[in-house]
């Protein structure tokens, strides 16, 4: 599904003394199907952005645009659970969501609310349970016995059952292991592959950015600070870090080969192979007689 | 979140009313609101009325503020308005409707009734409008301190307090993450049948007990390692002190006091 954001402003607790502006005049476009990363410091306004994806709030000024829906002050769609089903969110630590006796319950709820048959529901379970990394016997088990990695699947699992056509991402890796971290962001990005999903990664780190998105934004202070390809917006080292962002860490060490070798090697998004393949080709091009 | 509740909430500023000892502040409320239940006729009214609105006024918290905070209890002061008018026979038919007749003593005593609710709820919300509560909570320790004579766990009450306030804000917003999270996955709090609504409390309260009692044991953990003993031969951070302002404050609500029972009925 296309989404779209136009001069959208979000203002919490309107009229009051604590009245403050999370986003302000804000536009984009993203086409169905996308891998989109949405980095920014703290405070920058990420996590209020993706909550418009979904009608959890309403923009204060502008109009978001998700596939059919219009959401806009004063004019909420009649079909906002059918939003909800398209458009599937995993929060911030996404364990807190769960209340469940059991896993196999919890994975369901969402899909019962949205009104999938039950004999669905089962099959769903079935294919998205080895999906999440999660071994079959847990399903009986209580989420709260689990440990928080394991939860952080089930959470997952529970919004994946849903089988929405959008996908919302806020740091879902966040305060796990580097090799969970791993596994989540792959099984993330096999799902988007597969089924064409248009997903939306909200992140801090700008690994899975370059290694995932293929269209990125940066948000400061609640404003669009700059758009475009990874390789693209990755490069501008200067205009990050007056975010208090920093380029990650292939162009870091790309730009110190060329300070120490004077062969420049430009970023492409190659992967860690490939960039050895050219420092050995510019090495021994350098070195013939080796 | 909802934003008409305003009870608890602090609006920083830096009035003469934010800047008094929080325990003039107290005392003073402590005492109007017995004050209020004196005053019997338009003058004495009037003297009440006039100090709870200069208050609000020195306060500079927006009046529209208030006035919207107050709108849980609107209902409560109109009702009782209400009731009054109906049910109150004395003085004289001033209105004659059918089957009802409305007397002035009702009318009078409607009015009466319904600005004791204004000025009580109006005051009290100044307290905490302009008082943070670690201000509360350190007046109230201090207040009661007396009471340690008798083995009473002041400290321990004040840190009860002043914990339970201070994790206020943070269940309400773990509420609305957690009631955010789960509408995402189809709940729907505020439609449908209640039976529905209710059922759909579940899902809410399960996590926000368990992410509560999480908390509650990391605290005690954190506090523990930093070798928390409670209040004995503790120092504070803001001592509180009585200044002129205060004082002055006294006086003027002494001369309010004096004024009204001068002036009330007997």
């Amino acid at each position: 599904m296309d989404i779209t954001f136009k001069n959208v402003t979000y203002i919490y607790q309107r009229n009051t003394p604590f009245a403050h502006k999370a986003i302000e005049d804000l536009s984009f476009h993203i086409p169905s199907g996308s891998f989109v990363a949405i980095i920014g410091h703290t405070g920058s306004g990420k996590s209020t952005l993706i909550q418009h994806l979904n009608g959890m709030v309403i923009p204060s000024e502008g109009e978001v645009t998700v596939g059919d829906f219009h959401l806009t002050q004063g004019k909420k769609p009649e079909s906002m659970k059918e939003l909800r089903s398209k458009v599937g969110v995993v929060f911030q630590y996404p364990e807190h969501q769960l209340f469940e006796e059991t896993v196999g319950k919890d994975i369901a709820f969402g899909p019962e609310n949205f009104g999938v048959p039950e004999d669905e529901i089962k099959r769903r379970i079935q294919e998205i349970i080895p999906a999440v990394g999660l071994p079959e016997e847990l399903l009986e088990r209580s989420p709260f016995d689990l440990s928080g990695g394991q939860m952080r699947r089930v959470a997952i699992a529970g919004v994946l059952a849903v089988k929405p056509d959008v996908l919302v991402l806020d740091e879902p890796t966040a305060g796990l292991d580097p090799r969970g971290q791993k596994d989540i962001m792959d099984m993330f990005y096999n799902l988007h592959k597969e089924q064409g999903l248009t997903t939306v990664l909200v992140t801090h780190s700008m690994e899975d950015a370059v290694k995932y998105a293929d269209h990125v934004i940066i948000m400061n202070k609640g404003t669009k600070y700059m758009e475009g390809k990874p390789e693209e917006v990755f490069i501008q080292k200067d205009a990050l870090n007056k975010v208090q962002l920093d380029v990650p860490e292939m162009v870091q060490f790309l730009n110190l080969f060329e300070a120490k070798f004077g062969k420049p090697i430009p970023f492409e998004r190659q992967s860690i192979k490939e960039i050895a393949q050219s420092i050995q080709g510019i090495v021994k091009g350098a070195a013939p007689h080796e | 979140m909802n934003n008409s509740m305003i009870i608890g909430q602090y609006v920083p500023g830096n009035s003469l009313i934010h800047r008094l000892d929080p325990r003039t502040k107290i005392t003073i409320i402590f005492f109007f609101v017995f004050i209020v239940f004196f005053a019997n006729n338009l003058v004495s009214y009037t003297i009440l009325t006039v100090f709870a609105l200069s208050s609000m006024f020195i306060s500079r918290v927006p009046i529209r503020f208030i006035l919207k905070g107050l709108t849980p209890v609107w209902f409560l002061i109109v009702f009782t308005f209400i009731l009054h008018l109906f049910v109150t026979k004395e003085g004289t038919v001033f209105f004659d409707l059918y089957l009802f007749q409305f007397y002035t003593g009702g009318l009078i005593q409607g009015i009466a009734i319904s600005m004791r609710f204004f000025l009580l709820i109006l005051m009290t919300s100044m307290l905490t409008l302009t008082t943070t509560p670690i201000e509360i909570t350190d007046a109230i320790e201090d207040m009661l301190h007396p009471l340690k004579k008798v083995k009473f766990p002041v400290h321990e009450l004040a840190l009860m307090m002043s914990i339970s306030l201070r994790f206020i804000p943070t269940l309400m917003q773990e509420t609305d993450k957690i009631s955010k999270a789960q509408a995402s996955r189809g709940v729907d709090f505020r439609t449908g049948p209640i039976k529905e609504r209710a059922k759909a409390v579940v899902p809410l309260l399960v996590p926000l007990f368990v992410s509560a009692f999480k908390r509650a044991e990391e605290l005690a953990m954190a506090m523990e390692a930093r070798g928390y003993q409670g209040g004995e031969g503790r120092t504070k951070l803001r001592e509180l002190k009585i200044e002129k302002r205060d004082i002055l404050v006294y006086l003027l609500f002494a001369c309010a006091i004096a004024g009204l029972f001068l002036t009330r009925n007997y």
